[in-house]
């Protein structure tokens, strides 16, 4: 979890004037699917066996408090959805609670499956077996989430040892992995800290692509990079779904960047999901008022 | 984490309460000397029984705690009150004026504080305040450093630059924004060097270099029962507990105040 | 502009000419880090000036030369046609009355340790009217009048801006300049900001320097722009013009990089990016060197 996702004080309140959770009239919902065929109002497919990761009824507590309520939603194989919301909105406690990496305090309830296997409430042994293999995430902050005292190639490699992959193969594979998110030979042997924020991001991306997971989770992963930077990371993280079938759930307050990645989006505030549908439709013609404020904003 | 700042304030608070409260009053005389008594076990008139003198244990005792948190207190307060304004002007002041305090902080640190302490009390004689000064001139680095680096960190800040861009002079930021700010910090590491004033006043008394006789220290009280611990442990134990309990408070309450201090809780206060 | 002839800067008298005018300037710090190798540029007297750079380009530093928090290697740096850059603190009484920044972190700009009203009233030094003169700042600033009393920890982030800003405003400046001041905010709250700095320029009639990494933002906000890279302004113009039709191969990059709505909503998605990074080669990415 981020500084920015705790709940914070208000004096004033800006934007809290809509009813809770209003939803939308027309329910949208749409999973793969081209973006010509998007406008079509397609019937919802068969969830149990078409979805990957299902979330369902998902709530977040602290103590008494909902930081996220009744969160529904359901992302294909393959299928790139961006998450989409103002801080403390809860979108990152909600990519946290798939992880199983709720900090302490915070409890989850309702149910998130992956391919059918339930992990809310799961075993911390049980997580840490999905965590990195069928799961990979990238955080916020590239500083702070590669350890600063071991070698980069160490780091990538340790993601797949950690998965079964023998030590040497782990090595060789590593550098390989690196040379494809571009990133010079010589970045193996280098610690965190002489790489640049888009190095480190791209090491980020390579660890959590390492395993192929099914399932690539991206939280603001370049609201700290430069534009161009930016643009790059972007590119590799399309791709690097792209190239293995991974499905990816993106996470940002950045309009432009989710439509340039995603191609369905839902819009979170204040702990619940008011819109959901295909980022065409949404972004272009916004139901709720809250995502309308949201388009209006962006530049 | 509330638990280290309620058991070290009770332990604090319990020495504090007995050293007043012998102010006024003690059960016996603590330094009435009674031959006819000399060495008791506990007993209903001697709580914690008498020493070799024949002497009150538990009213030496609580006169005891009054030695230790005046040498913890003057030792704490000389050093913080050179110690932080040095730490400050080293991190606000020229480079090398900066570079002088921190160098000069290390010479001292070098500096065996019982060495200090033996030769001020070979030059002005073994007292309690010979004691304070020594152990305060020894802690004196231990505030600067604290000070100069809690301050590094507020000058980082946008919010001194803000000052500057607002035409405040060096002395309003590091009186309205240097100071309060590291003031936690600064009581915490208060905390920690009280714990360590009491040891060391405890060890230059029990060396004989401290608090001279016949007023009661813990630290004495522990010398004096050297020659006895065959045949009497009890008079060891007692200032013995005596000292750890209260180094454990001021520890525990050191470890509670950094916790209650610690801006990442700032935002639950 | 930037070929501006140098004796033309100190002649300007109050009331025309540049407000806020750098020639040649130059800082390398301590490690022969260039932050600034040569940058002349000038404020308009009630312009919206912009300046847009990436991490790295020495933006940070301009704005504290700017505001003579820093002191330049080489160059200088002229406030109504006076000297600032060589100046002592005590003789810059009236820059810091006229000048005033808006800095980036919500939350590292206030002291937590200091009520609103004192933050606030900081850069007033000693008056009479403190109190009236808060309540005003509050106002303009669409802060409720209790809010005084707080501290900031109660605030949120959009919030802690406009605390900055009033403070900024209090002693009457005539240049603000926001330094990534909207960076932290989210879009909402960044419309919000926005939209109180353009009122606030208008009525107070400030000129506005606005530094920030996002061409979107600038081009919202300013009139004029300098584009900034590795210490150095690569290009400098109208906004329109530099947008419009970029003759920096750098700036072309930047706006090629930087994804707005309606061009991601354009092309088909997981693409919308490809364009820019093909402008700039992937391995090519500068280490960027420490800023401040």
């Amino acid at each position: 979890m981020t500084e920015r996702d705790r709940p914070q004080g208000h004096l004033g309140g800006v934007d809290r004037a809509l009813p809770r959770g209003a939803r939308p009239s027309g329910w949208r919902r749409e999973t793969g699917g081209s973006p010509e065929s998007s406008l079509d109002q397609a019937p919802p497919p068969d969830r149990d066996h078409d979805d990957l990761l299902a979330v369902d009824g998902l709530r977040i507590t602290h103590g008494d408090v909902a930081l996220v309520d009744d969160v529904s939603f359901r992302i294909a194989p393959g299928e790139r959805v961006g998450l989409i919301g103002a801080s403390g909105s809860g979108k990152s406690l909600t990519a946290s609670a798939i992880m199983g990496l709720l900090p302490d305090g915070l409890s989850a309830a309702g149910s998130v499956t992956l391919r059918g296997r339930e992990l809310v409430g799961a075993s911390e042994r049980e997580l840490s077996r999905l965590r990195g293999k069928d799961l990979g995430m990238v955080f916020q902050e590239p500083m702070t989430a590669l350890n600063p005292a071991m070698r980069v190639g160490r780091q990538v490699a340790e993601a797949l040892t950690v998965h079964g992959t023998a030590r040497r193969r782990a090595t060789a594979r590593a550098r390989e992995l690196l040379d494809r998110v571009g990133l010079p030979e010589r970045t193996a042997r280098a610690y965190p800290h002489e790489l640049s924020g888009g190095q480190r991001q791209r090491v980020l991306l390579t660890i959590a692509l390492a395993n192929d997971p099914a399932l690539l989770i991206c939280d603001e992963p370049t609201t700290a990079l430069d534009v161009t930077v930016q643009a790059q990371v972007l590119d590799l993280v399309a791709e690097g779904v792209r190239d293995r079938g991974s499905a990816l759930l993106f996470i940002t307050h950045d309009l432009a960047v989710i439509a340039s990645v995603c191609e369905r989006v839902l819009v979170c505030r204040d702990g619940r999901i008011v819109e959901e549908g295909p980022v065409e439709t949404v972004l272009s013609a916004p139901e709720h008022d809250y995502t309308r404020r949201l388009v209006e904003a962006a530049l | 984490m509330r638990g280290n700042l309620v058991v070290g304030g009770a332990l604090v608070g319990l020495v504090v309460v007995t050293a007043l409260v012998s102010l006024l009053w003690t059960p016996l005389d603590p330094q009435a000397v009674d031959a006819s008594v000399r060495l008791l076990g506990p007993t209903s008139q001697h709580l914690l029984g008498t020493d070799k003198f024949g002497r009150d244990v538990f009213s030496q005792l609580m006169v005891g705690a009054q030695t230790t948190l005046y040498v913890g207190i003057v030792a704490v307060g000389l050093a913080a009150v050179a110690g932080v304004p040095l730490g400050v002007l080293a991190a606000m002041g020229p480079r090398w004026l900066g570079e002088l305090v921190m160098r000069t902080s290390d010479l001292v640190l070098a500096f065996p504080a019982l060495l200090l302490a033996i030769m001020l009390a070979a030059v002005y004689g073994a007292s309690t305040l010979t004691a304070m000064i020594a152990i305060g001139v020894a802690t004196v680095p231990a505030f600067a450093r604290v000070a100069r680096a809690g301050a590094l960190q507020v000058l980082s800040r946008e919010y001194t630059l803000a000052a500057r861009a607002g035409g405040r002079s060096r002395w309003w930021i590091a009186w309205r924004h240097v100071l309060p700010n590291i003031s936690g910090m600064v009581v915490v590491q208060s905390s920690v060097s009280f714990a360590m004033a009491v040891l060391a006043e405890a060890a230059l008394s029990f060396l004989g270099f401290g608090t001279a006789p016949p007023t009661p220290s813990w630290g004495r009280m522990l010398q004096e029962s050297q020659e006895l611990l065959a045949v009497d442990a009890r008079l060891a134990l007692v200032p013995g507990l005596a000292i750890a309990a209260v180094v454990l408070g001021f520890n525990l309450l050191g470890d509670g105040l950094r916790d209650h201090f610690d801006p990442r809780l700032e935002a639950r206060r | 502009m930037t070929s501006t002839p140098d004796s033309a800067a100190p002649d300007a008298a109050p009331g025309s000419g540049p407000i806020v005018s750098v020639r040649d300037l130059e800082r390398t710090y301590r490690g022969g880090v260039h932050a600034l190798r040569g940058v002349s540029l000038d404020v308009p007297r009630g312009g919206r000036f912009g300046i847009v750079g990436e991490s790295g380009s020495g933006k940070s530093t301009l704005v504290r030369l700017l505001a003579a928090l820093d002191r330049p290697t080489a160059g200088t740096v002229t406030f109504e046609g006076q000297r600032i850059d060589d100046r002592r603190e005590s003789d810059l009484g009236f820059l810091r009355r006229r000048l005033q920044i808006v800095f980036q972190d919500p939350m590292g700009s206030l002291d937590p340790r200091m009520r609103v009203r004192d933050i606030i009233s900081e850069p007033l030094g000693r008056t009479r009217d403190r109190d009236e003169r808060v309540a005003e700042l509050l106002d303009a600033v669409g802060l409720p009048s209790d809010a005084g009393a707080q501290y900031p920890h109660r605030f949120s982030g959009g919030q802690r801006q406009r605390i900055s800003i009033a403070r900024a405003l209090a002693p009457r400046p005539d240049v603000l300049i926001a330094d990534e001041a909207v960076s932290a905010l989210d879009v909402l709250v960044r419309k919000q900001i926005l939209d109180l700095l353009t009122r606030l320029v208008d009525e107070y009639a400030l000129t506005l320097v606005f530094v920030s990494h996002d061409l979107g933002v600038v081009r919202k906000m300013c009139d004029e722009v300098a584009v900034m890279r590795r210490g150095e302004v690569v290009e400098h113009g109208p906004v329109d013009e530099v947008y419009d039709a970029p003759r920096h191969d750098y700036t072309r990059e930047l706006i090629a990089a930087a994804p707005t709505l309606h061009g991601a909503l354009r092309a088909p998605a997981g693409s919308a990016t490809s364009e820019a990074s093909a402008a700039g080669p992937e391995s090519s990415e500068p280490e960027p060197p420490p800023e401040g």
